[in-house]
């Protein structure tokens, strides 16, 4: 349980996922990936499983994640295999609106 | 980590492509970390970039981001003096840059120079490194100079949370097809330089870099490395197009499809010649700021189309429109008093977003308590939404009380048959304070009396727009961005009245 902060990344304890917040509200929440929650990007790994291993698709690298109600964003920035979930509630990929290129 | 996310998705994609060299993102990745190592291990407060674009740009831009330590890009075209100043404001620092362009300068004590290619050199041959960014959003990512048409160059910080905020509201990751290719010809010390860096390595899209611009090697390189994407600034369109008005044959270029432009006011009559010139490809007008991590406004390629062929006035004056705010951008445009303005009202352009860094080094913060900057752009929201622009506040003639835009007297005199050019100033007036003096660059052969000219503004345009004073010149001082150097044509004017 804690505070995201847009800007903040976390890593999955098991499995390859990486993820930085874009956007968040400010009240304390679970992220977890697979049913594992996410640690600090320098926190040290820990054998094991996903504990929903078999639930939803993987986190797939530059997709961004959000929760139903569009208040958590999540950026993953190295994919993974276990699905990602804010407070039990799997997050869906966000669609993006394509802009012409500009620059 | 925009770089790593790109390495680890398409390692063996290439990043860059300059004249000798092509890096993989893998390649760059490696050697962003490596040139990181040497950047802390110098202990320096900055990185200093004062060349031409070439592989060490992206090397550098983001081993600055693995130090922690801004990079700060410089105009290599500015005097000496104009360079000694601003190096000594970013010192101590590591100066990356070429013989030519160092060998005349005194350097301030604190500079430390690394020649471009023994920074490539030692970047591409070290040993692989791990090292990860410290990655604090609020840390100052970049330090940019602005061009000073109107004044000392102030010193605009961009964090790595504006940037990334811009990067994630206008590219999707991993977007660029394999084969897509972006050239890059703005130098890189333009925030469009910067920002064609990072959008280029988040969508996957090959860089091809031009250093020195001009419209035919312009032409010859999307020819030959396939270019699918160009970004330009209006100057270079203008020479572009009259190039292809010579040697039309250099018009077939099959792999282009956009072209992207922007960073200042683009004639009409330059887009739609480009236009008819280029059928095939698509133009965007993008509108943005040094302080606002690049674009803040787009004018799509199917708002172009429909105001190149439309016999209705309203929709054709959509060309000379910046578009409309990009999704994750708010515009407002406000009055002299703050209030916010409705359509068709012209005010100041305030914006406000997470790409909106709106902060200067020495005057700090320029947002309001709610995150709204003032961009000193003046202009008008049309009842569609669509945006347009009318000059910088600072420009603006003051006239009795009353704000007169140099633009829409520039453009009524544009209109006139003899009239190649013209800009407008502020000149010093006894009894209105300040009146509307004229800049006429005539076309050749042409001839145009003061007594004309006036007359053709005053029946188009409110007899307080008609220009007191006109001089005729040969051709208008720009800066090499394509701006006009306004504070010169006042100075010129005040000489005059000495």
């Amino acid at each position: 349980m804690r505070l995201l902060k847009a800007g903040t990344r976390a890593k999955c304890a098991v499995c390859d996922t990486e993820v930085m917040v874009v956007r968040a509200a400010p009240v304390e929440v679970q992220v977890t990936c697979g049913g594992v929650e996410l640690i600090a990007m320098d926190g040290a790994k820990a054998p094991g499983a996903h504990v929903d291993a078999a639930a939803g698709q993987s986190a797939l690298v530059g997709k961004r994640y959000v929760n139903a109600a569009d208040v958590v964003e999540l950026l993953c920035t190295k994919g993974g295999k276990g699905q990602l979930a804010v407070g039990g509630e799997p997050l869906s990929v966000k669609q993006a609106k394509p802009l012409p290129s500009s620059d | 980590m925009t770089l790593e996310m790109a390495a680890e998705c398409h390692p063996q994609r290439i990043a860059v492509t300059s004249t000798d060299t092509r890096l993989t993102c893998a390649e760059l990745l490696a050697a962003a970390r490596a040139a990181a190592l040497g950047i802390r291990e110098a202990g320096v407060k900055y990185v200093g970039m004062l060349d031409i674009n070439s592989p060490a740009v992206p090397i550098a831009l983001f081993a600055s981001a693995y130090a922690g330590v801004p990079y700060v890009p410089l105009n290599y075209r500015l005097t000496r003096g104009e360079i000694e100043a601003l190096l000594a404001r970013i010192a101590p620092a590591l100066l990356i840059t070429d013989e030519p362009v160092v060998a005349p300068l005194t350097l301030p004590p604190g500079i430390t120079v690394m020649l471009r290619s023994e920074f490539q050199r030692r970047a591409l041959s070290a040993a692989p490194t791990e090292i990860s960014a410290p990655g604090e959003p609020r840390d100052a990512a970049i330090q940019l100079f602005t061009s000073g048409t109107t004044g000392k160059p102030k010193a605009a910080v961009l964090r790595h949370e504006n940037l990334m905020s811009y990067v994630l509201g206008t590219v999707e990751f991993a977007s660029a097809a394999e084969d897509d290719a972006i050239l890059i010809s703005v130098p890189p010390y333009h925030i469009a330089g910067i920002s064609a860096v990072l959008s280029s390595i988040y969508a996957g899209r090959r860089m091809v870099q031009l250093p020195n611009f001009d419209a035919a090697t312009w032409l010859q390189l999307c020819r030959d490395q396939k270019v699918t994407n160009a970004f330009v600034v209006p100057t270079m369109l203008s020479r572009i197009v009259d190039h292809l008005q010579l040697h039309p044959g250099d018009a077939r270029m099959p792999s282009l499809r956009a072209i992207a432009y922007g960073g200042g006011k683009m004639p009409l009559a330059v887009i739609e010649q480009a236009m008819r010139l280029l059928p095939g490809v698509d133009f965007t007008n993008a509108y943005g700021l040094t302080e606002t991590s690049s674009t803040i406004c787009l004018l799509g390629p199917d708002d172009h189309r429909s105001g190149f062929g439309s016999a209705d006035p309203l929709v054709r004056r959509r060309l000379s429109s910046v578009g409309k705010p990009v999704p994750t951008i708010e515009l407002e445009v406000r009055g002299e008093a703050g209030e916010v303005l409705g359509p068709g009202q012209s005010g100041e352009v305030f914006v406000r977003g997470g790409q909106v860094a709106g902060e200067y080094l020495e005057q700090g913060s320029l947002l309001d308590t709610d995150g709204w900057f003032p961009t000193r752009d003046r202009g008008h929201v049309d009842e569609y939404g669509y945006v347009y622009l009318e000059g910088r506040a600072d420009d603006v003639i003051v006239r009795g009380g009353e704000n007169i835009s140099p633009g829409e007297v520039e453009d009524v005199l544009l209109e006139h048959p003899a009239v190649s050019d013209a800009a407008v100033v502020a000149v010093p007036d006894r009894q209105w304070g300040e009146s509307v003096g004229a800049v006429i660059v005539l076309r050749e052969n042409a001839q145009a009396t003061d007594a004309e000219l006036q007359d053709w503004v005053r029946q188009r345009l409110r007899s307080s727009r008609v220009p007191t004073a006109i001089r005729y010149v040969d051709q208008l001082p720009f800066n090499e961005m394509g701006k006009v150097l306004r504070r010169v044509l006042k100075q010129q004017f005040a000489d005059l009245k000495s």
